[in-house]
Order: C-alpha cells, then sequence, then structure tokens
C-alpha cells in the first residue's frame, strides 16, 4: 500500500492559497495500543485499547490537514504521537527526512521547537498561578533562545499584538481573560518558538461562534503570514470544511476517506463519512425540514473489542457479508481520493 | 392556542463581591402548548439561568429572582411555596440537563432513578412504577430495557445516558420539557439520533419544550419559534423563518454570518463578531451590544431599545432595525 499522495483540492488556491510539494511530515502506518492491565501487584495486560490502528498519510508544508471524527476514534491520539507524547506501538513518523520514532527524549526536544501543539480547553491549558507573559515567554526561556529578560517581555508584547491582544494582558492572569482571549494566549504561546508545524487539538471547539470565527481568521491569517503548516483535529464538519486543504476522516482508529476538501464534500465515497454529513445540522430551517436526515443507528464501538473486519460494519447501510473478515484496503479511488471501503 | 407558560419582565440578579451581575434582565416570552420553543445565545447570555428562574432553581446566595412573574398553566411560580413548587418540578415541569454524565447519579440504578419520580410525585404502585419504566426505555429506543434497569449509569454511553434522562423527564406526562443543551456533549451521529427522537416524542405527546441551546442547526431543525439573548435580555424573538430568513438584529445577523456552512461555498474568510462578550456587572443603559455593533450610533449609548414588533410575531431591540433588514436583503 503506497500512502496518500499530494493531491490539492481544485479550487483551493482560490481560497486558501497553495500549499507546497515539499512533504513536511509522512506518517506511516502508525499504531497506537494502549495496554489494559489487572492486577494490583502484579498487573498482567488483559487487553489492548487500539486508539490508532494502522494510519497513513502525508502532510505538505503550507498546507492544512483537516483530521475529522467523534470521540474515540483516536484523532487526538494520532497528534499526540506526532509529538511523541505517546509513545507509539508501531509505524513511521517521518518529519524533514528523519524518523521521530528512533528519536529519544533528548532529541525530541529540538523537534518540539518546530512542532507546536494549541489545545483545545483554554481553561485548563494555562497556569493560574502565572502572569500571560510569563507563560507566553516560558518556552523562550526554558529552549534558551532569548535569554534576556527585557528581550524576552519584547518578543512577548509583539507575540500578543500578533494574535490581536493589547500589550497590557501580559501582566493579567489567566482568569481575568475570556476564553476567545485565553485560546489567542495558547496561540501565542504555540507561536513564540517559530514553529513550522502546529497540531490543534479542538483549538476552537470550546468557543462561542462569534469568538470561534475570529480564532479560525487568526488561524489563517498566520498561517499565510508565517508560512505555517497544520494539523487540524476537530469534530466539527463545518468547520474543518472551512479551513482544510485536505480531510482525513478516522473511525475506530483507522483513516476511512481522505480527500481534497470539496471533493470529499461535494463526493463523498466512505458510508461513515456520508452519515457524518447527513448528521449535521444546516442553520436553514426549510433546508432542514426539507432533509431525508438518514440517521445512522448504534453507538460507537469500543476500541477494545472493535468489531472484526472493517469497523464500521454493524452500522454501515452498506455493509456486506465481506465487510465482516477483512478490514478493506485503504485505495485511491480517484486521484487523491482514498477511501477504505470495498462496496464504493 | 392558550399560552402554558407566560414569563413577565423576569429579573434574576445574582449579587456577587463584584458587583451585581444581571444574568437576566427583564426577560419576557410565551410558550404554546405543544409547541416547540428555542432559546439561542452565547455563553452567560443568561439562556440557562432563564430557564432555571422557571424551575426556581436558582441558588441563594448568590442568585435571586428580583422581579417579573412567571404564569404556568394560569399559576404564578414565584409565589408558590417550596412545598408547591416540588410538586411541579419533574411532573408538570420536566428537565433534560446537558452532561449525561454528571446528571445521573452514579451510585443508584437507572432503574431506581427512573421509578424515583414517579413514586414521588402519583400514587403508583413499585410493580406498576417498574412496568412503567420498562415501557419508558422501550420508548426511547434502549434495547433489553428489563436488563438496563439494574444497570448502573457508568455501564451506559453518553448517548444512552441522555436517553435515560429523556425517559425520566417523559416519566410523569409532563406539559413542559425545559432541555438544557440537550444534545452539546454528544457526537454528531448520537445526536442526530437524539434529536429525531425528541423531536417525534414530543409531537406524539404533545409536550411544549423549551430548547436552550447556541447552536444555530440544531435551532433550524427544532424549532417553532425562537428567542435571541444578549446580555440577559431578549434582543430578537420570531418563527424560525423569521430569524434566518428576516432577522432585524444586528447580533442575529453577525450570528448568522460568523458560522461556516455546510450547505454553501466555501468563503475566503470567516465574518465573525469583532470585540469580546459583555462583562454584565459593567452594563449601562444603553444597549449592551454596541461596543461590538457595526450599526451603533449615540443614540444607542442612551437607552435600550425596546423590543417592539416588526411583523406578527417577530419583535426586535433594535434603533436601526429596518437598516439591518435592509443590509441582509442586500447580501441574499
Amino acid at each position: 500500500m503506497t500512502p496518500p499522495n499530494e493531491a490539492v483540492a481544485r479550487d483551493d488556491a482560490q481560497y486558501r492559497g497553495k500549499p507546497t510539494d515539499e512533504v513536511l511530515i509522512d506518517v506511516k502506518n502508525l499504531k497506537m495500543h494502549f495496554p489494559v492491565t489487572e492486577g494490583v501487584f502484579i498487573q498482567s495486560v488483559i487487553a489492548h485499547v487500539k486508539a490508532v490502528d494502522g494510519i497513513d498519510f502525508k502532510i505538505m508544508k503550507g498546507e492544512t490537514l483537516g483530521l475529522v471524527g467523534e470521540s474515540g476514534c483516536g484523532k487526538t491520539t494520532t497528534g499526540r504521537c506526532i509529538l511523541k507524547l505517546e509513545d507509539p506501538t508501531g509505524g513511521e513518523i517521518i518529519y524533514r527526512g528523519e524518523d521521530l520514532m528512533k528519536f529519544d527524549a533528548k532529541d525530541m526536544i529540538d523537534i518540539r521547537k518546530k512542532i507546536q501543539v494549541i489545545f483545545q480547553d483554554p481553561f485548563s491549558s494555562l497556569n493560574p498561578r502565572m502572569k500571560i507573559g510569563e507563560i507566553i515567554g516560558e518556552p523562550m526561556r526554558v529552549h534558551g533562545i532569548i535569554t534576556d529578560e527585557e528581550e524576552r517581555n519584547k518578543r512577548v508584547v509583539e507575540l500578543l499584538t500578533t494574535c490581536g491582544l493589547k500589550a497590557n494582558f501580559a501582566d493579567r492572569y489567566p482568569h481575568e481573560m475570556s476564553g476567545g482571549q485565553r485560546q489567542r494566549v495558547g496561540i501565542a504561546r504555540a507561536l513564540a518558538m517559530n514553529p513550522e508545524f502546529i497540531i490543534c487539538d479542538e483549538a476552537v471547539s470550546a468557543l462561542d461562534v462569534s469568538i470561534q470565527a475570529q480564532v479560525v481568521n487568526l488561524l489563517e491569517d498566520l498561517r499565510e503570514q508565517y508560512g505555517l503548516t497544520y494539523l487540524f483535529i476537530s469534530h466539527d464538519l463545518s468547520v474543518v470544511r472551512h479551513i482544510s486543504h485536505r480531510v482525513a476522516v478516522m473511525y475506530l482508529g483507522h483513516i476511512v476517506e481522505l480527500a481534497g476538501c470539496d471533493e470529499l464534500f461535494d463526493d463523498t465515497l466512505h458510508p461513515y463519512t456520508q452519515a457524518l454529513l447527513e448528521a449535521v445540522p444546516i442553520p436553514d430551517p426549510d433546508l432542514e425540514n426539507g432533509r431525508a436526515h438518514k440517521i445512522i443507528k448504534g453507538e460507537i464501538p469500543s476500541p477494545m473489542n472493535p468489531p472484526s473486519g472493517c469497523v464500521f460494519h454493524p452500522r454501515c447501510p452498506k455493509a456486506v457479508d465481506s465487510c465482516k473478515k477483512e478490514f478493506p484496503e485503504f485505495r485511491e479511488v480517484k486521484p487523491g481520493h482514498w477511501v477504505a471501503c470495498t462496496e464504493v | 392556542m392558550a399560552s402554558l407558560l407566560e414569563i413577565d419582565g423576569l429579573k434574576t440578579h445574582f449579587f456577587t463581591s463584584a458587583g451585581i451581575v444581571k444574568a437576566v434582565d427583564g426577560v419576557s416570552y410565551t410558550v404554546d402548548e405543544g409547541e416547540t420553543v428555542a432559546v439561542v445565545g452565547e455563553s452567560g447570555c443568561g439562556k440557562s439561568v432563564t430557564a432555571m428562574s422557571i424551575l426556581r432553581l436558582i441558588p441563594w446566595p448568590p442568585g435571586k429572582i428580583t422581579d417579573g412573574e412567571i404564569r404556568f398553566a394560569g399559576t404564578n411560580l414565584i409565589s408558590l411555596s417550596e412545598e408547591e413548587m416540588r410538586n411541579i418540578r419533574g411532573k408538570d415541569i420536566s428537565m433534560i440537563f446537558q452532561e449525561p454524565m454528571t446528571s445521573l447519579n452514579p451510585v443508584l440504578t437507572i432503574g431506581m432513578q427512573l421509578t424515583e419520580t414517579m413514586l414521588a410525585h402519583t400514587t403508583i404502585s413499585e410493580e406498576d412504577a417498574h412496568k412503567r419504566a420498562v415501557e419508558l426505555l422501550g420508548m426511547v429506543g434502549i434495547s433489553e430495557p428489563d436488563r438496563r434497569l439494574a444497570q448502573y449509569p457508568h455501564h451506559l454511553s453518553g448517548g444512552m445516558r441522555q436517553r435515560v434522562m429523556i425517559a425520566m423527564a417523559l416519566s410523569c406526562e409532563p406539559k413542559l420539557i425545559i432541555a438544557d443543551e440537550p444534545t452539546t456533549a454528544l457526537d454528531v451521529t448520537i445526536q442526530a439520533q437524539i434529536l429525531e427522537l425528541m423531536k417525534n416524542l414530543t409531537r406524539d405527546l404533545g409536550v411544549a419544550m423549551i430548547v436552550i441551546t447556541h447552536n444555530l442547526g440544531v435551532v433550524a431543525r427544532y424549532a417553532d419559534r425562537v428567542n435571541v439573548m444578549y446580555a440577559g435580555k431578549i434582543i430578537e424573538s420570531g418563527t424560525a423563518a423569521d430569524i434566518y430568513y428576516r432577522p432585524h438584529h444586528p447580533y442575529t445577523l453577525a450570528l448568522l454570518k460568523s458560522v461556516p456552512r455546510m450547505d454553501q461555498q466555501r468563503q475566503a474568510k470567516l465574518d465573525p463578531v469583532e470585540g469580546q462578550p459583555p462583562d454584565l456587572t459593567m452594563l449601562d443603559e444603553g444597549c449592551a451590544f454596541r461596543p461590538r455593533c457595526r450599526f451603533a450610533t449615540e443614540e444607542c449609548a442612551k437607552s435600550f431599545p425596546s423590543l417592539d414588533d416588526v411583523a406578527d410575531g417577530h419583535a426586535t431591540a433594535c434603533f436601526h432595525k429596518d437598516q439591518v433588514a435592509a443590509t441582509m436583503k442586500e447580501a441574499s
């Protein structure tokens, strides 16, 4: 199986600028199985939670890859594996030609200057006892990038301004700020290291809609300005559609569909992606009342005991007998459009 | 149709050390029998506090209903004693909360929690209550209801727990259900299932419902009428079509334009509402939205515009409503 290649949606250039042809990160057959143990003194492994179970994708420099899926599908674990915040069970993470899987903790320190992360919860990801200026300045101090305090404070003010906050916010504490402002602090902290790749893990999900749009616009401006690359992890399909060049859809540890953004939403092939799109309510009453609402039944199975064969088959309206036996090959059905389903 | 619930000039204020937080500041709306009314707004706009006020669940201190009337089927709920109020909660008016993980008691079985309300409010025997519980679980689409009754909440998934919450809300055949962000904590495919279930049940049983949400898509699928709240006040109310196709308030317009839509071409940039939500302790006599409003003039600082009719059943609190409506027309 060859990993998905660089296909860019047809009119992306018009909307989001064009990513380069340079592969920044190439994830191959990534697996993260968490052991489930039993016993207090003598612990034995009784099962594995297959949070991520063999996924492949590439991200080009300057590109935003959207990663969507429901809770427990493994999207957050994927992001954490890239940063080696988890120790992946198998696979390769090729970043600029080097396999991060072979890096030890010390080597990763340098890599983490280049790869930053923005977390979902702006309330718990900022230390309540630190002033905003210290929070943003800390990574620069720790990594020894700017050792002079005055210089560092100047840079903090610069970062605050870039993220649309006033300079005097540096002296405030997180509790004095609203959710949207805190998320801007999280973004400023990520930018402090001059990263080239940012993993946005549900970065706008906790925000109110009016504030969410502000932060989405800020992320897009920053990408253009600094040539950043994003892995945009979210459960919100409409935001992912807005911000991404390409989109990967995950279900129970597998990527089931990957394509250019417009391609994926206009010509949806995988039954799970179709079900997801069908489920999103649209803010238009006439349209909503006119829609058929084909709702898929059942719950998301436990990743500890996933269904045999294609993990989606128990809920799939198109499932046939062979789906129960083997996980379908992740194949390219159209240029740049990858699907893991035999019935497409 | 008669109004089942009439909220008239409700004010719920919180007396904190930082000042008086006017969480709900003069809210009036009605809910007719069998009707679904949505209350939309962002965090801190007072939508949940309004709902809690209806059930008189505002903790004192620091919160207090300082003014207004809440008439339910002719009775003013504010004048009732705590004892009388307890007879209404869970019986005539029931509530579905956002967090299915925390709103069920983890140490009681599903069966005990389901029958508790019925045993408290009606003269039903324990045996009949059990039968009714089985029936209710079947109604909300839970398989093997008999076995489920003996299970604890941690045995169930989030979607299942929300179904149990709905079954509990329906158990005493209420006239009104208040659903506070009923699907916000759920995944989209599960959200779609729950919304469909609630829509069918309320229609079949003729129950009126107040849905509190920030999700404009959910409102579009659901509501007969919509109230949009901002900083403790209703700033626009009307039918779903009025709100979505003919908004007359700048905040409604801005809210609609700030969400990326799946059914439309992708835009180059989103159109956000600039600025931050207001600090509720710092409100003056003017319109609370004016610092973020592109239609704002000097007039807006002097007094709060009253909620006036722009068409039958459609009201807006804005001095510049005609200008806003014209902008909307131009855009479409």
